[in-house]
């Protein structure tokens, strides 16, 4: 019964290994991350759970799922409830009602009011938003988030990690969440998987079994945090600083 | 602001140079010698503006929609991209002037050879730019489609054809910006009416301030068809940067 099982997977692009040997699995209804540092495979690892890509030994196995790509791959010609309504278009849904369904979710995503305005009008956030609801309605048992909040400021970034742990709440999923920040992994996941640099292995998996919501202070979360980056070999408090700002 | 001074000046020491005696106003009239004959030969040009005109419009409706299947035939299909690409290019390599007698010996007279040559020399900027704006598609937006399930014809019409929109905008100007020179040479090699014809006719008789007026005329036909589809740009294609008033 499990919705997603990566089992010991290869790719290579080239001469460059990007994955070698990865296995990972994730209930339903559970958020895995992936964490590890630039260039490590993540992203390959979502694309062989799309199905976009092949692997070159290993098996992906995966229900149907849906892909949020880093930078948030909104369409600038589009308006927000445009580019909410863009799985329901593609899927086959008319132009009114793939507004109409796209424009129930606007008030609780915070994006009343911006329904007509362009990705290049809206705030990082409120992109994000958009970004997140046009994954959210082309009705995958499986999300996967490529580096959700990547692009944005420490403030911003810290309200939203609140935003989609409460979205998550109301609307539960399978979530595949691909991060280089190992503090959103702890705030967010059930189970943190941890790669290597390239070529990218599984170096360790931690269990996340707090309770939500949770604080970037809890001396829990801390705690969780310092293993993973001792996992990763970045154990030390600098280190770990530097994580927190991102690049 | 600071062009149109510079024009000016220009035109006044244009002025000034035919006025003193440099040269003979029949090898360069001064500027209001050419706006005199605009006004007084107006009911002799005006019919031919209209022609040249219709030409040109017809043409260039021509080469979009003929530039537009070509590129996307060359997109979709690599069979057709082999075929087609050096017959595309090789199309631009022959002279304008060398063509133009051949296609009015086949096609005659009347406005078929003329909508042909302008179409002629319109098409390529606008199948170029197209095509490379189609392939120039940003990667992630693609790969977003794709995990959609979408059909090619889906991201051909949601994706590939709207971010190519202001590539082929430029095209459609570049078009606008030339296509009066293949209605002329059209019009050279035989017709009765139109702006290049009017202008041989202006040379022949030595009437050199009409033959100016009839080039004056060309010139704003093709900036206003240029000023057309910039303006068709910002109301079709504003969410790019460079139809935003005030960016870069």
């Amino acid at each position: 019964m499990l919705t997603v099982t990566v089992a010991e997977v290869q790719k290579a692009f080239g001469p460059v290994q990007a994955l070698d040997g990865v296995s990972l699995t994730a209930a339903p209804r559970e958020v895995v991350a992936v964490a590890g540092p630039s260039g490590c495979g993540k992203s390959t690892l979502l694309e062989l759970v799309c199905g976009l890509t092949r692997p070159d030994a290993g098996t992906v196995e995966a229900a149907p799922a849906a892909l949020m790509p880093q930078r948030d791959g909104l369409l600038p010609w589009l308006n927000a409830l445009d580019n909410a309504a863009l799985s329901l278009r593609v899927a086959g849904l008319g132009k009114a009602d793939s507004r109409a369904a796209a424009h129930e979710h606007f008030a609780a995503f915070g994006l009343e009011g911006f329904e007509r305005a362009r990705p290049g009008e809206l705030s990082g956030g409120m992109r994000q938003r958009v970004a997140f609801l046009r994954t959210l309605l082309a009705g995958r048992p499986v999300l996967c988030l490529d580096e959700p909040f990547g692009a944005l400021d420490a403030l911003t970034r810290l309200q939203m990690q609140r935003w989609l742990a409460d979205a998550l709440e109301r609307e539960p999923r399978t979530v595949l969440l691909v991060t280089h920040d190992v503090e959103e992994a702890v705030l967010l996941a059930d189970r943190i998987v941890l790669l290597s640099p390239r070529p990218g292995r599984v170096v360790a998996t931690l269990d996340v079994p707090l309770e939500r919501p949770r604080h970037r202070s809890d001396p829990e979360v801390v705690a969780l945090r310092e293993r993973a980056l001792a996992a990763l070999g970045a154990g030390d408090e600098l280190a770990a600083r530097d994580e927190v700002a991102g690049p | 602001m600071t062009a149109a001074l510079i024009v000016l000046v220009a035109l006044a020491g244009w002025e000034a140079i035919v006025r003193l005696g440099a040269v003979d106003e029949l090898i360069l009239p001064a500027p209001t010698q050419v706006l005199d004959a605009l006004w007084s030969d107006r009911d002799l040009l005006a019919p031919d503006l209209a022609v040249t005109t219709w030409e040109v419009v017809l043409g260039l409706a021509a080469a979009i929609a003929a530039g537009a299947a070509l590129a996307i035939a060359m997109h979709l299909s690599p069979a057709a991209r082999r075929a087609l690409r050096p017959l595309v290019i090789g199309s631009q390599a022959v002279p304008v002037p060398v063509i133009a007698p051949l296609v009015v010996l086949v096609l005659g007279f009347g406005l078929a050879p003329k909508v042909l040559l302008v179409a002629l020399v319109c098409f390529f900027p606008v199948a170029i730019n197209l095509y490379d704006g189609l392939r120039d598609t940003d990667p992630d937006a693609r790969k977003l489609l794709r995990s959609l399930d979408a059909t090619r014809w889906q991201t051909l019409r949601m994706l590939e054809l709207p971010s190519a929109l202001p590539a082929t905008f430029t095209g459609m100007k570049i078009a606008a910006a030339v296509a009066v020179i293949g209605a002329v040479f059209a019009e050279w090699s035989g017709s009765s009416e139109g702006l290049g014809h009017a202008l041989l006719t202006a040379n022949g008789q030595l009437a050199t301030a009409r033959a100016f007026a009839a080039t004056l005329l060309l010139f704003l036909l093709a900036v206003a068809l240029y000023g057309a589809f910039a303006l068709l740009e910002r109301r079709v294609a504003g969410w790019t940067p460079r139809s935003t008033p005030g960016g870069p």
